[in-house]
């Protein structure tokens, strides 16, 4: 019904017309819910974006198909324009410079100077590290001199994509480029993963506007991957889970199942498996619009065990597929294991491998007087 | 039979030191015993909702009958194959089979607690869920512990008929002995019969758990693979007691028997890891071995102990010395013992926010069994005509 509103405010910003408040704390208000903070939060948020003091980003492009961009692109809150201008400032990008050459080099070593330490850096792609990385180079250097070299003044180290976060598709077997994602090569260093692919864009820009505005980034899994997008399985949040649950599988694609909105689960989604936000929010706002929501089963892009490795039609396994017929307390009884029970247990488990280990000693001693 | 010395009670005196330390470790279980029937599982076990089977279900029981099979192993050798040279094995296994069985009874009875409805499973058939697979562990092993103890009954009834024993035992063994004599071949096939159907049991009751049993012990060949080691396990528990037995009583030894005997539980576990494995490898499951976590490190451990333990079986530097015998025999016998605890415990987990370790009393009353169980192993021995005096047995027939 909005539609058309939405429309002539897109050409509204073609022509030029400044981003008012409202708009900022839209974009603002939905990365923020999506990362969970409250609505202050997203409040403090647009004034950063809208102030002078725009979070800097430097953006590097190495072995990728440039799809993480082009859906950050495709998003309509924030479009394009409000977005690299307006809400961040994106100061160094291969896809949406206007310069080139030796221009564009004097501005990375630029930003580098002027705001070191500061500045956020986003990775997008692998790192090629095979015969030191010459697969890939800009302007003369490799994808790994030039990822390090940036990094090293960075405040922040975002890695978007599955390629960045782990290495992707380049890093599938047999992985002729010996491709890497930016974690691995920058050891040591805090990478934030975002990985999918496309990673969402709004898993984006909630991190760099947290960044921005509080100086701190979210709370990580062990992988590096924001909790407030990578806590939960797909198949925990997916629109179809009801029909997993009552036992309407899609047997092939084009049957019946499959035009009824059936569960994927047989032709091989990988949901169960897959640690993202897909379900949860919509990739350019658009609702539906993610495989499963087109009838495609998950390909479990965000997980390096499961992407571009196990076939898409092969079938995951559900550890536990059915609800408990027990109710678990919040906290596990008898979770912890008293030292005594423990002394206990090892003084057993010991005295029987010690009674074994003497009997057969024993034995041994005595066998050749009785044998013969 | 007749090529044998008769088996012969070993005398001596009961009351050693170890009996003595036996006896006070029953004492306090027995004290402990009593304290579960009072106070409940909640406070004296690790057992939740989530666990409701700890290790008196997955040692006493599942773990103790697989370590009772001697018996059902030696009948299969000596009765179905009609290897009459082993029959001297036969009584020292029915009776650790025996005892097993009754131990693991027992632990059911500490560990479901309604001791005094317990006659009602047999005795009222029309209560019977025949869906049940605990139904048929209930049954079987209620009826295998009689059917172990008449096959054992001989024994005792030998040392009552003798001169100087108690006139009411001379009564019983009077009217008793011949019965028993005549009904000896229909009690051994229902001997041979009845663990075949429980061990398969114990197998599919973890089946039926589903998905909450890990992907590397989840098998539909579960019921099977727990037939096959128990039978294997049951050879090494025969060959462990015997080469125990004689070195700590000071017999003649029966190292060549066991020699010949230790290629059927070799072979027993080749089957079972070509099952095992092959089964894991064609379900592509064998991922989950590689991952950083507890089971697929005891998954390794077993598979340590059962390739071990095999191989142990097959070398001639093992299997032909009573050292050997008992290490081998000991690795296969704790290979299968760790098979089932890891597919009870282990293996089994059902969801989040569910923990399970023994608690002390629980332990202790476990070890209570146990030393229950070797006690009443030495008095019968002891008193009764269990080991045989079996040197010249193997060498009548010479080396082949």
């Amino acid at each position: 019904m909005g539609q058309k509103e939405e429309t002539t405010r897109h050409e509204d910003h073609l022509d030029g017309s400044s981003w008012g408040r409202r708009d900022f704390m839209k974009v603002c208000t939905m990365a923020a819910a999506a990362m969970g903070l409250p609505s202050w939060a997203a409040e403090k948020m647009a004034e950063t974006a809208a102030g002078p003091k725009k979070p800097s980003v430097v953006w590097l492009h190495f072995q990728e198909c440039t799809g993480c961009t082009e859906s950050l692109l495709r998003t309509s809150h924030p479009d394009v324009a409000n977005l690299i201008l307006d809400l961040i400032s994106l100061d160094y990008c291969e896809t949406l410079f206007a310069a080139a050459g030796y221009q564009a080099e004097d501005v990375l070593k630029d930003i580098m100077a002027k705001n070191a330490g500061k500045y956020v850096l986003i990775v997008e792609g692998a790192i090629p590290t095979k015969d030191n990385g010459i697969f890939c180079k800009i302007a003369g250097k490799t994808a790994v001199d030039m990822v390090n070299e940036v990094a090293d003044k960075a405040g922040a180290i975002i890695a978007i994509g599955s390629c960045a976060s782990w290495g992707g598709i380049p890093s599938a077997d047999p992985n002729p480029t010996g491709a890497q994602g930016a974690p691995q090569v920058l050891k040591g260093k805090t990478v934030v993963t975002l990985p999918g692919c496309p990673a969402n864009p709004y898993n984006l820009l909630g991190v760099v506007l947290q960044y921005a505005t509080f100086g701190s980034l979210p709370a990580l899994d062990d992988k590096a991957r924001p909790l407030f997008a990578y806590t939960r399985v797909i198949h925990e949040d997916c629109p179809r889970r009801p029909h997993f649950d009552a036992g309407r599988f899609v047997g092939k694609f084009g049957d019946e199942g499959h035009k009824l909105g059936y569960c994927l689960y047989k032709t091989g989604c990988k949901g169960p498996v897959t640690h993202a936000n897909c379900s949860l929010l919509p990739f350019g706002e658009v609702p539906g619009a993610w495989p499963i929501g087109i009838g495609h089963p998950c390909v479990g892009c965000t997980e390096q065990a499961v992407g571009f490795r196990i076939p898409i039609s092969t079938t995951v396994e559900i550890s536990h597929a059915t609800p408990p017929d027990t109710y678990a307390p919040m906290h596990a009884e008898h979770s912890n294991i008293g030292p005594v029970a423990a002394g206990v247990a090892g003084l057993v488990g010991g005295a029987l491998i010690g009674a074994g280990l003497m009997a057969s000693k024993k034995i041994g001693e005595g066998a050749k007087e009785k044998e013969e | 039979m007749s090529t044998h010395t008769k088996p012969q009670p070993l005398g001596g005196p009961l009351w050693t030191p170890a009996f003595k330390v036996l006896a006070a470790i029953v004492g306090v279980s027995v004290l402990l015993m009593i304290w579960r029937f009072i106070a409940g599982l909640g406070a004296t076990t690790g057992l939740s909702d989530g666990y409701p089977w700890g290790i008196w279900i997955a040692f006493d029981v599942v773990t103790g009958t697989a370590l009772g099979c001697g018996g059902y192993a030696m009948a299969f050798l000596v009765y179905i194959f009609n290897k009459g040279d082993y029959h001297p094995l036969m009584r020292p296994a029915v009776l650790t089979s025996a005892l097993g069985y009754t131990m693991a009874a027992l632990a059911i009875n500490i560990d479901v607690g309604r001791t005094p409805y317990i006659y009602k499973i047999p005795v009222f058939p029309a209560w019977w869920n025949l869906n049940s697979v605990l139904l048929e562990v209930a049954l079987c092993v209620m009826a295998y512990v009689a059917i172990l103890w008449l096959e054992l009954s001989p024994a005792f009834f030998e040392t009552w008929e003798q001169a100087g024993s108690h006139p009411a035992l001379k009564k019983i063994a009077g009217v008793l002995h011949p019965i028993v004599k005549k009904l000896m071949i229909p009690i051994l096939a229902v001997g041979v019969l009845l663990p075949t159907m429980h061990q398969t049991s114990l197998g599919a009751l973890m089946l039926l758990a589903g998905q909450k049993v890990h992907g590397l012990w989840q098998t539909p060949f579960a019921p099977l693979l727990f037939l096959i080691s128990c039978v294997a396990m049951g050879y090494g528990v025969v060959a462990m007691e015997s080469t125990l037995a004689t070195s700590v009583f000071k017999r003649p030894r029966e190292t060549r028997l066991l020699a010949r005997m230790a290629v059927v539980p070799a072979w027993l576990v080749v089957v079972y890891l070509i099952l095992r494995l092959g089964d894991i490898v064609l379900r592509g499951r064998m991922g989950l071995a590689f991952h950083a976590n507890i089971q697929a490190f005891m998954f390794w451990v077993e598979m340590a102990l059962f390739i071990g333990g095999a191989a142990m079986l097959f070398s001639p530097k093992f299997k032909d010395t009573a050292k050997g015998q008992f290490q081998a025999s000991m690795a296969v016998v704790l290979a299968g013992a760790v098979y089932r605890m890891d597919t009870y415990l282990v293996a089994y987990n059902p969801g989040k926010n569910w923990a399970y370790f023994p608690a002390v009393p629980e332990l202790l009353i476990t070890v209570g069994v146990v030393a229950l169980e070797i006690m009443a192993y030495l008095y019968i021995v002891k008193r009764y005509p269990i080991l045989g005096g079996v040197a010249a047995a193997p060498n009548v027939r010479g080396a082949e």
